[in-house]
């Protein structure tokens, strides 16, 4: 059976999850219509009143809030507490305009530290670990909530954020970590970068490590636990929602539970958004059911997935997630960093050219690389290499200013973009990550 | 007294330059000269032509991204020491070159280079003050 963090609320009933949920839900849908005017306007918009929503069944009836709203409402709009109350923010990676802001109270912070700490006693993690956190520091929620998950669990925790790899290493061996929490790329590079400095595994104490933050595939997990001789769990999250620990896998490494008495977890048909029965493809939504600063309802994550409850051996009743199997937005995570390839759209209008392009994403010794292939009409035609070199550079820094992230930028001819057959392919993405 | 020189912006890939060549075969214009620059991902290629706006608008209108240059036609002597003489020349004139090219003229004894510099009068001035000719586009063909 399973190493719990909280096990009666993590092993309980089904009938009691939804009874739970329920009356979260209706307390919830009343605090943000009284205190959130966005969503109430939302609300009022589709004739819907909190006495309306009586139960999880009910919850169909609301509206949705998708990154757009999130977008309009910024930064404070979404708001169900005064500014007093809350103890912090924690923002996402992307750029200005496209940068999500969420509030904490403390009871906030201490219900995302609460199922952070179940996903790291869910991989074996005890007080008598050594807990090394290699996500980024700051406003990424990955430091700050693997942080307060360790603490809470009463792990010696290595507050390392990420970089300074041999340092990373050292440490590790030095102090002997018992547990790694990192993104899967670098905890790829970490392997590497462990076998260059001449260790092996036998020099390291690592049984288990906690990834996220970015897709990951089956392939990627078993090159992990070779090269790090650990087991490699998956953890799910988005600041919107708090941040990782929305979801965790157990020791079954067959999807992630999501902890049902904070988020209800719905997967919808993107295109219509119609609620689908359990076990269909589809977009995961997610509902918040005790947050107090930032409450979202009905969050369209646009992570397509699948849930189940078949029952789990680890003994935990929370419904399970899929990996994320794609997107039902054009949306790219390269280098950590969300980037829509609209944003590229933006910068060539901005520049002067026709924006016809093409983006390929691909993977080389562990990092993302960002290629961007841009038409070159005449009207921008200069006679030399060097004036055409000029450009790209050019072009590269507004990129990059937009995006938080360098792209190789490369001016080509008309026809290595637009094939003659229907709509030009704008992304490639040779990762292979779904 | 220039010369109007169209480059054409090509993928430095198999079968492009063939592609546009044959276009402009078809087209029925005669190349005079050209050249090339290359790197990894592109080609420029400059042509000399007998219609200089034929060329570039028929090349538009089938997709290439052109353009059109004013560059200098210059005739030398085909002997050695020509070359250097004329670099000296735009040298001294405080001139900068930044491209040339090289073709053989029906005259015995004659050849022409193309020559892209950062100024076209104060160039050519200086060429033709030291005995020097500067060609224009009907002269060559």
């Amino acid at each position: 059976m399973g190493n719990y963090y909280q096990k009666e609320l993590e092993t309980m009933p089904v009938e009691k999850i939804r009874e739970l949920q329920g009356e979260l839900l209706v307390k919830q849908v009343k605090n943000v219509y009284e205190n959130v005017a966005y969503y109430r306007n939302l609300m009022d918009k589709k004739g819907v009143k909190p006495e309306d929503i009586k139960s999880v069944d009910d919850l169909h009836k609301l509206p949705f809030l998708t990154k757009a709203d999130l977008r309009e409402a910024y930064p404070y709009g979404l708001m169900a507490r005064p500014l007093s109350d809350c103890v912090r923010i924690q923002s996402t990676s992307g750029t200005t305009g496209k940068r999500v802001v969420a509030f904490y109270t403390q009871h906030d912070i201490d219900i995302w530290e609460d199922c952070c700490a179940r996903a790291i006693m869910a991989v074996g993690g005890t007080k008598d670990d050594v807990c090394q956190v290699c996500y980024g520091y700051g406003l990424f929620t990955g430091g700050a909530g693997l942080n307060g998950g360790s603490h809470k669990v009463g792990c010696l925790t290595l507050p390392m954020s990420s970089g300074n790899t041999e340092r990373q290493i050292q440490f590790m061996v030095d102090l002997q970590s018992t547990i790694i929490c990192c993104t899967p790329s670098y905890a790829a590079y970490i392997g590497e970068t462990l076998k260059e400095m001449g260790y092996t595994t036998d020099d390291i104490s690592l049984k288990a490590g906690i990834f996220g933050a970015e897709a990951w595939t089956e392939e990627m997990r078993r090159d992990i636990e070779k090269s790090l001789g650990i087991k490699a769990y998956d953890i799910y999250g988005l600041t919107e929602l708090a941040g990782p620990g929305v979801s965790f896998e157990c020791e079954e490494q067959k999807g992630m539970h999501i902890n049902e008495d904070h988020y209800i977890a719905e997967i919808i048909d993107p295109d219509t958004g119609e609620v689908l029965p359990e076990g269909s493809v589809g977009e995961l939504v997610l509902t918040s059911v005790d947050k107090e600063a930032f409450p979202l309802l009905r969050y369209r994550t646009r992570d397509i997935c699948v849930l189940s409850r078949k029952k789990c051996s680890c003994g935990r009743t929370f419904v399970k997630m899929t990996k994320p199997m794609g997107r039902s937005d054009d949306m790219l995570i390269i280098r950590g960093v969300n980037v829509f390839p609209s944003q590229i759209e933006t910068v060539l209008l901005e520049q002067g050219y026709t924006p016809n392009y093409r983006i390929e994403v691909d993977r080389e010794n562990n990092s993302d690389t960002l290629d961007v292939y841009v038409e070159l009409s005449s009207e921008n035609f200069s006679d030399t290499v060097k004036e055409i070199a000029e450009k790209e550079k050019q072009l590269a820094a507004a990129v990059k200013t937009m995006l938080g992230i360098n792209p190789k930028m490369h001016l080509v001819p008309p026809k290595s973009i637009t094939r003659s057959e229907g709509k030009a392919v704008r992304v490639v993405d040779k990762r292979k990550l779904y | 007294m220039s010369v109007k020189q169209i480059s054409i912006f090509i993928e430095n890939k198999k079968g492009s330059l063939a592609e546009v060549t044959e276009f402009i075969a078809k087209s029925n214009i005669n190349l005079k000269a050209l050249s090339i620059a290359d790197t990894q991902d592109f080609g420029i290629l400059r042509i000399i032509t007998d219609n200089p706006d034929k060329a570039r608008d028929i090349l538009k209108s089938e997709g290439y991204t052109v353009t059109a240059t004013s560059v200098l036609a210059v005739a030398l002597t085909d002997s050695p020491g020509s070359m250097a003489a004329i670099l000296g020349v735009l040298s001294k004139a405080d001139v900068s070159v930044e491209y040339t090219y090289a073709f053989m003229s029906n005259v015995e004894g004659r050849a022409y280079m193309i020559f892209r510099v950062d100024n076209n009068d104060k160039a050519s001035k200086a060429l033709v003050d030291a005995g020097i000719s500067v060609i224009n586009q009907q002269n060559i063909f």
